[in-house]
């Protein structure tokens, strides 16, 4: 609780987002996907909010949280890079691929560089199985990925 | 006169460069001072020449692909607005032989039109299902989805026509149609490719069935991984209010309907239909006990029909064109058409609407055209991360329901993913459980620990410690995984671990220590 400021304008803020939304039938995934949009992670301290506006526990907010891959506790990169490691593009070399990206970019899969440029994450299909291996730049998508493409990323992630 | 170019906003065109190819070309006809407008197209699915780039004759559309930005120039050097010759030209689209040996019902118009035009979509005998649902009784319309045949095309092949029924049956102040397009089996994009190319047809599916069961809300419970699909289904529903679509008088009915987009967040269990009503009512997405039925205690406890999107925009042309029409197509129990999804280490890959009784070999070898890299094809597995691989011993296998079953496999999803002869399949199999134990909710104990426990001893066959005894444990515990499981995860989760062990012996076998240290 070093900066008391910052956390109460979170709580505010994230308080106006539940309220946009919990009209909704069944509010919370699109209430943890706005907040993730706003904040890049869903924060600590906004699970007491959602538990109070939804009238849950935050075992429970917690609970939900915590079992999707898609919700980060944690700051990520400026850029999230997702390789894609469903069997389509293992057929297509997606293992030699990652292992690549792990060595250009110096991290392993679920890490952040040091940085904070990218965070690296595998992601188990992105419909893409026809123009295999496939990966996603933040919300681009690209193709038969290969040598030439692969800088092409790194060069947008700005290594 | 305007000439109508098309490049396609299908995600995998855009993968592979689509919106460099559309950018240059606008640059080209503002450069040269043409007549010509682009029209943002869904894919054909024909993905080897993707992004393909299609003008408009008097004689119809004309291919050109695969068109890279750096190709552009020269293509208006040819002349391509005129559909002249250049080395990209495939001639007219409608001769490509991937494409026209299909038969699209569902996909009549994924490719053709532009996804966001409801004029397109009405050109395209677009709205006539609806219309004629909205002239019958509900009973009649459900009657009508039960001869056509058509069963469930998510995996689980149960008749869509009985699950209607038995909503339409049920008794409440509110149901619900849920689509389930989490589509996150490797190796299918057909719900992707109808949500980005087509969304006016699931919006239409959505709607027949709202009226057939007496559902007023309908809720598409897709993937984050999909924000192309997302956005144009979003678009879509937006254009369908104001056109009186999705309305609470639906074409001026006295029926209402209105439906919502909703994003999962990277759980692949949530395409397991209860999980997935658990995940859309904002909780963890753990699987459901069944009874009671999604049918009868679905969404927030009410009356639910939960069918995929294949499903659901297979329904417009089935209502149009009635139930003899669709159920002609297709042999055995299978009736009607399946878009079969092409992938991997393949060399036409894409996606084929076909009626359902060609064989596994004639989709591998005539239609995919064998391995993309040109090496034997080893193996195939078929139906996503929870189908059996297939060898080439068994490609007389047809397409069909009960033909896959029959020989410890499955349709699934209707995705098949091609592996050339440098694949191990033992690696696969660790895989499957890998997958499994990544994926499971952790409900039940045999998908929970099973999975695990699976990795570990397909680690100790590898390591050469005592192989046979290992073997046999691990198909009594795919035995346990495929009886006790919950859910289709753990309890299909066997096949491709089976599968493989039973048709590629070969690579379970104990390696040589030499390889091994390496």
């Amino acid at each position: 609780m070093t900066m008391p400021i910052t956390a109460d304008d979170n709580t505010q803020r994230s308080r106006n987002i539940i309220r946009n939304l919990k009209h909704l039938e069944g509010p919370m995934l699109p209430i943890l996907h706005a907040l993730q949009a706003e904040f890049g992670h869903v924060p600590d301290e906004v699970k007491p909010v959602i538990a109070d506006e939804l009238n849950l526990s935050r075992a429970e907010v917690h609970g939900v949280i915590t079992f999707y891959p898609d919700f980060r506790h944690h700051p990520g990169g400026r850029h999230v890079l997702k390789i894609c490691r469903a069997e389509a593009c293992q057929s297509m070399g997606s293992d030699d691929l990652a292992d690549r990206v792990r060595q250009l970019l110096g991290i392993d899969f679920h890490q952040t560089t040091a940085d904070g440029s990218v965070t690296l994450e595998p992601v188990y299909c992105l419909g893409l199985c026809a123009c295999a291996p496939a990966a996603m730049l933040d919300g681009d998508v690209y193709g038969r990925v290969d040598e030439h493409c692969l800088s092409e990323i790194v060069g947008e992630i700005g290594l | 006169m305007t000439v109508t170019l098309f490049v396609p906003r299908d995600a995998a065109s855009l993968a592979l460069g689509a919106e460099k190819v559309a950018s240059a070309i606008a640059a080209e006809i503002a450069g040269r001072g043409l007549d010509a407008r682009i029209v943002r197209n869904g894919s054909r699915g024909m993905f080897w020449l993707e992004p393909l780039v299609e003008i408009r004759t008097d004689h119809g559309r004309v291919a050109y692909g695969p068109v890279k930005a750096g190709d552009v120039k020269s293509l208006f050097d040819a002349g391509f607005l005129t559909g002249a010759d250049h080395p990209l030209c495939m001639g007219l689209t409608k001769d490509i032989p991937f494409l026209r040996q299909q038969t699209r019902l569902t996909f009549s118009r994924c490719g053709v039109t532009d996804p966001l035009s409801i004029e397109d979509y009405r050109h395209y005998q677009g709205l006539r299902g609806l219309e004629k649902a909205i002239s019958l009784t509900q009973a009649e319309i459900v009657q009508e989805v039960t001869d056509s045949g058509l069963r469930g095309r998510g995996g689980a092949g149960f008749p869509t026509g009985i699950k209607w029924k038995t909503v339409m049956e049920a008794a409440g102040p509110q149901k619900y149609i849920v689509c389930n397009a989490d589509e996150g089996d490797s190796a299918t994009f057909a719900d992707r490719m109808i949500m980005e190319g087509d969304p006016f047809v699931l919006i239409e599916g959505m709607a027949i069935a709202g009226i057939a069961t007496g559902a007023t809300k309908g809720y598409i419970y897709t993937r984050s991984e999909y924000p192309h699909a997302i956005a144009s289904m979003g678009k879509a529903i937006e254009i369908a209010r104001a056109a009186g679509i999705l309305s609470s008088s639906v074409l001026g009915s006295k029926h209402s309907f209105d439906m919502e987009v909703r994003s999962g967040a990277g759980a692949y269990v949530c395409g397991e239909e209860t999980a997935l009503l658990n995940s859309l009512e904002g909780k963890r997405g753990v699987v459901r006990a069944k009874p009671p039925l999604p049918a009868l205690k679905g969404f927030l406890g009410r009356p639910t029909v939960v069918n995929n999107v294949i499903s659901l925009a297979s329904i417009p042309v089935i209502m149009d064109r009635g139930a003899p029409f669709y159920r002609d197509f297709g042999m055995g129990r299978s009736r009607g058409t399946i878009p079969i999804q092409i992938a991997g280490n393949v060399k036409y890959g894409g996606l084929y609407e076909t009626a359902f009784g060609l064989t596994l070999g004639e989709i591998v070898d005539h239609i995919g055209g064998g391995t993309a890299t040109g090496r034997p094809v080893k193996a195939v597995q078929v139906g996503g991360p929870l189908g059996a691989y297939f060898p080439r011993a068994l490609f007389d296998t047809p397409f069909d329901y009960e033909a896959f079953a029959a020989r410890d496999g499955l349709i699934g999803h209707a995705g098949i993913t091609v592996f050339d002869d440098t694949a191990d399949l033992m690696k696969q199999a660790r895989f499957a459980m890998e997958f499994c134990a990544i994926e499971s909710c952790a409900k039940c104990t045999p998908c929970r620990i099973g999975s695990t426990r699976g990795v570990e001893t397909v680690d100790r066959i590898a390591r050469g410690i005592e192989p046979e005894k290992n073997k046999a444990l691990l198909a009594d515990l795919c035995n346990t995984m495929k009886f006790g499981s919950l859910c289709a995860l753990g309890g299909f989760t066997p096949y491709p671990v089976m599968s493989a062990m039973t048709h590629f012996p070969e690579d379970f076998a104990p390696v040589p220590m030499v390889e091994a240290a390496e």
